[in-house]
């Protein structure tokens, strides 16, 4: 059973990256019930920024570069393209997130000629090759689950024992009633995308350190299996989002290993759909009623 | 009355003056000519975008799956359209492929052309069909959904399908990863207009229809429409398979267009294409999507070309106008539409209601003095 | 209210009104080529610019500018034509080669190059063949592309003679009897190489496991596991750029000891440099390979160096890739098709083109009847990973 080692380390890295994604979007789903299909984009232009800094300027200047950059990117999407459609049916709030999905990309697609970005080396240490219970893999293999589960305590104590984290458990609660109580919402719609841009951020750093280049649709299937994550881990909820994502990394690697390399993509839908139509509230989220 | 009439006869008017164009598009220029293929391409769009418009901006039902069900389209036009003689070398892989036959070789004994275009029209059909029965089965759980839920399951769906089509497993029908080509096409602009205009005209007959009306009322409150006895399940699967079959019909003409089939193409980012043609439009205006669909494809083929290779308008700026300008500018656009001018171009309105106001206002002047 | 009638009135009349002025407009253009009377000749240019060959295609572009800056005239029956190159970028996918090829021909082109991947090529042939212009294949080696087309002629080999090659290399010099291949699912470059090189290798005697993975996907982790766990001797991996750069990260990663075998799109400086400092065999089947003529490549260095655009369409050096020099081979070919045609017409070009016979850089180019060159033999080059460079390991045939 050695041989499955190997598959499991790589899945457990590979669930990691999607949970730093997935917090991004159960956050913003819990809060404003919106798929915010612009931030797989996001996490590409993390990406991308990570490129240009660290071939200008030292990695200890643009990692941190990186973080504020894609912050304030998130930052921006929302007081600009979800803001105004605050009282706008739904269906035009998401239409609105593919159109800055697509702004994105086209953006992107300009600024870079449609060519893939190479990534040399941004992160020196992180990416040399290490061995592990005797298998040779990559030192962020090691980083990244330990470096989300680190993060991802930091936000569970940020929302369950700070003001703005109580704000935000209100305002995901109920909407209008937080909002009648006095909770500024506009902060909280705008620390939520903070939070989770920062998170896709360094997602992107570890994801793209591994990763020779970085084109624009880059973050699109990883976003979309992230969102997927936090669908099966109830979304809405943090931890839920946290272990769907290693779930649904370790599962698609194991597919991977067993020879099914066709379906890898195809299975993680299939479980979007039946977990959609079995389940909809996911492993973790609450019962929500629809209000009539 | 008469300002009924009027419209009528109105919109007869631009309707003949659209297709005496395209006539003349077609009697001057060579069939490979570019104005000939956007405007083939622009009609193969306007038909999926109204065919996605009935879904969302008629039924409410915000489906992502639009790029599947063309898929589906193209497959069945390309493979049972591909001449038996071809399919040694089309399926080069795959020892010639299951199928041993050719619809448009099949109804040859009505003649060659006829012959050939019953064949090509009955694949669209098949295709159409195809797309209409899995939407029918996987409308069953997916159509419990909620909005945004709805969304990304039939997104899901759309992936898996691309998955399977490309899969060596089906190569046999499906040829894999391979192209599928070699197959009739139409060769004229005025072909792919008037197939398109065809089909969507038996759309806007379904919209007025007793079954439109009950569409629009679910998509404007599901609790009030079922309180007035309107079957909701029954209702939104059968906009949802009807959607789907024009969807695959697009597809099918979408792989008359493009002359080569692959799997590849139609990913989310088509869907998502049709989706913003129809916000252009305006939700809930079949002409809208028309005007979008020709707008959004003249542009993006072949007005804006220059945006992205050096000099538009004359102005020569190669730093500037280069690779992609194009579709940057374009999804600027987009975005304030949706932002500013939420109701599109055409908000729910339809082209005749606006010709046929005019004289309607003047008589009430009239009346009024 | 009246005001959106009115815009929306205003577009359709617009919508209408161009698509009759553009008819016209069409003509107008077409007289002007004929009519204006200065010499000159355009060569269409279709190759992607952007997309997952787009680094490629740029790189086929060079040499045919480069070739272009060296020879800028031709003679065409006593006359000299000044050669414009119409260069539009097929963006990859099939789905956008025929709205580009049919932009090439209404710009009156008398024969066109490219492109760089075949799918794109079959897409855009069938416009290319209604039109009647001749095309000559510079990188695509599907053999449908030529197989399909009367237009359509080709300058490289094909991936029946590819795949083979590869298998040959890898069973006979290698040593290996079990092969693991990789391929993208979609891409039918990938798939028919894959066949190939299947077909072959099994009739030698050895075994092959096949997988494939979803375009988009970024982690080769557990594929190389699979090659491992399958006790590959080889890897046989023909994708584009993008991926071999990401499978040479997994194979050093995960400590594959066996040799990843490349196509010709491997045979890119960007594949090489990735592999630098990294443990692992790559060895890649190409048309040229670098000091084969030193004036080419010192002459083409120079322009390289000298020109910026150049440099970062190359990828930010000055390596010369394949494709750039089967690019300049093919700029040549054409020219020697239109002397040979004796006017610009692109049926002319087309009548002629069967008998060109052209001394190029990456050997003698002669079409067999179906329009493929008649090539007979591929090299083979293996990646030095501490320097960085590809170097020259054998010219490899076919039995």
């Amino acid at each position: 059973m050695e041989s499955i080692l190997p598959y499991l380390i790589n899945g457990v890295s590979v669930g990691g990256q999607f949970a730093l994604i997935a917090i991004g979007y159960t956050l913003v789903y819990g809060i404003l019930r919106l798929i915010n299909f612009a931030h797989g984009d996001v996490f590409m232009v993390a990406g991308l920024v990570m490129v240009y800094t660290t071939t200008a300027m030292p990695f200890y200047i643009a990692l941190p570069l990186v973080c504020i950059a894609t912050v304030a990117l998130g930052f921006v999407i929302e007081r600009v393209a979800y803001r105004p459609l605050r009282t706008a049916p739904r269906m035009s709030l998401m239409i609105s997130a593919i159109g800055v999905s697509y702004l994105i990309q086209n953006l992107a697609f300009y600024i870079t000629g449609g060519v893939a970005q190479p990534v040399v080396n941004p992160i020196p240490w992180i990416s040399d090759n290490i061995t592990l219970f005797g298998q040779s893999t990559k030192r962020v293999t090691l980083v990244t689950p330990l470096l989300t589960i680190l993060l991802v305590a930091a936000l569970v104590y940020l929302i369950n024992h700070t003001k703005m984290g109580m704000a935000m458990r209100a305002a995901a609660r109920d909407f209008e009633t937080a909002q009648l109580m006095g909770i500024k919402i506009n902060s909280v719609i705008s620390m939520t995308f903070v939070i989770g841009s920062f998170l896709a951020a360094v997602g992107a750093m570890l994801f793209f350190t591994n990763s020779p280049s970085v084109t624009i649709t880059s973050g699109s299937m990883p976003g979309l299996k992230a969102f997927v994550a936090a669908v099966f881990g109830g979304i809405g909820s943090i931890p839920g989002a946290v272990v769907g994502a290693f779930i649904i990394g370790l599962c698609e690697e194991l597919i991977k290993g067993l020879g099914y390399t066709t379906f890898s993509d195809a299975f993680t839908f299939a479980l979007l759909i039946a977990v959609l139509c079995v389940k909809p509230t996911g492993l973790f989220g609450e019962k929500v009623t629809d209000k009539v | 009355m008469t300002s009924e009439k009027r419209k009528k006869l109105l919109t007869l008017a631009v309707l003949a003056a659209a297709l005496a164009a395209c006539l003349v598009v077609d009697a001057t220029l060579p069939s490979y000519h570019i104005a000939v293929k956007v405007i083939s391409k622009a009609s193969v769009y306007m038909l999926v975008a109204v065919s996605m418009n009935l879904l969302n901006g008629f039924t409410g039902l915000f489906s992502l799956g639009q790029a599947g069900f063309m898929l589906l389209g193209a497959y069945a036009y390309a493979v049972l359209t591909i001449p038996v003689a071809k399919r040694d070398s089309v399926y080069q892989y795959f020892d010639g492929g299951l199928l041993h036959f050719s619809l448009p070789e099949i109804f040859s004994f009505l003649g060659e052309d006829l012959g050939t275009l019953v064949g090509m029209l009955a694949a669209l059909l098949v295709g159409g069909l195809l797309a209409a029965l899995l939407a029918y089965l996987i409308g069953l759980p997916v159509l419990r959904l909620k909005s945004d839920y709805l969304a990304i399951a039939t997104l899901g769906f759309a992936e898996i399908l691309r998955t399977l089509f490309q899969w060596n497993g089906l190569g046999p029908i499906t040829n894999g990863s391979n192209l599928l080509k070699s197959y009739p096409t139409f060769s004229r602009a005025t072909s792919y207009v008037l197939l398109a205009g065809v089909l969507i005209f038996a759309v806007v007959l379904l919209i007025n229809s007793t079954y439109g009306r009950a569409f629009k009322a679910i998509r404007d409150d599901e609790v009030a429409a079922e309180a007035m006895g309107i079957n909701l399940s029954h209702h939104k699967r059968m906009s949802f398979v009807i959607s789907s079959f024009f969807a695959g019909v697009g597809g099918g003409m979408m792989a008359m267009y493009m002359g080569t089939v692959a799997a590849l193409p139609f990913r989310s980012s088509m869907t998502y294409e049709i989706l913003l043609i129809v916000v252009i439009g305006g939700i809930g205006s079949i002409t809208g999507s028309i005007i979008a669909s020709f707008l959004y494809i003249f542009s993006s083929e072949w007005w804006l070309r220059g945006l992205d290779s050096g000099t538009f308008l004359g102005i020569h700026a190669p730093g500037l106008f280069k690779n992609g300008f194009r579709m940057a500018v374009f999804s600027v656009i987009i975005m304030v539409i949706v932002l500013f001018f939420r109701r599109g171009l055409m908000g729910d309105k339809e082209l005749p209601d606006l010709l046929g106001r005019r004289p309607k206002k003047q008589k009430k002047e009239v009346a009024g003095k | 209210m009246s005001m959106k009638k009115l815009f929306s009135l205003s577009l359709a009349m617009a919508l209408i009104l161009g698509m009759t002025a553009c008819g016209g407009g069409g003509e107008a253009s077409g007289e002007d080529g004929g009519t204006e009377g200065a010499k000159e000749v355009r060569i269409g240019v279709y190759e992607p610019q952007t997309g997952d060959n787009g680094p490629g295609g740029k790189q086929e572009i060079l040499g045919m500018q480069y070739a272009q800056s060296i020879q800028p005239t031709v003679e065409i029956a006593g006359e000299t034509y000044d050669v414009k190159l119409e260069i539009v970028d097929n963006r990859t996918t099939p789905e956008n080669g025929p709205s580009a090829a049919s932009q090439l021909v209404d710009k009156d082109v008398s024969v066109v190059l490219g492109s760089y991947g075949s799918g794109v090529s079959v897409a855009g042939g069938k416009i290319f063949e209604e039109a009647g212009v001749p095309a000559i294949g510079v990188s695509c080696t599907n053999p449908q592309v030529t197989s399909d087309y009367d237009c359509y002629f080709r300058i490289c080999f094909t991936d029946p003679f590819q795949g083979p090659a590869l298998a040959s290399y890898a069973y006979d010099t290698l040593g290996i009897t079990t092969a693991y291949t990789l391929s993208m699912l979609g891409s039918d470059y990938d798939q028919g190489l894959v066949y190939y090189f299947t077909e072959a290798f099994e009739a030698l005697g050895g075994s092959v496991v096949s997988e494939t993975f979803n375009d988009g996907n970024a982690n080769f982790v557990s594929y190389i596991n699979n090659a491992k766990a399958a006790g590959a001797g080889a890897i046989f991996a023909p994708v584009s750029i993008n991926y071999a750069q990401l499978i040479v990260e997994a194979a050093d990663s995960q400590g594959f000891d066996g040799t990843l075998l490349g196509s010709d799109t491997w045979d890119s400086n960007k594949v090489v440099e990735s592999a630098v400092g990294k443990d692992v065999r790559i060895a890649v089947t190409t048309f040229y390979q670098e000091g084969g003529d030193p004036d080419f490549d010192a002459g083409i260095k120079e322009w390289i160096n000298s020109n910026p655009d150049a440099m970062t369409n190359n990828g930010g050096n000055d390596m010369v890739a394949a494709v750039t020099v089967m690019g300049y081979d093919a700029y040549f070919t054409a020219l020697e098709a239109l002397k040979a045609a004796g006017s610009t017409d692109p049926a002319d070009v087309m009548a002629a083109l069967p008998s060109v016979s052209y001394e190029g850089v990456s050997g003698l180019i002669e079409f067999d009847e179906i329009g493929d060159a008649k090539r007979d033999s591929a090299f083979i080059k293996v990646a030095n990973t501490t320097d960085g460079v590809w170097e020259f390991e054998k010219v490899q045939g076919v039995k």
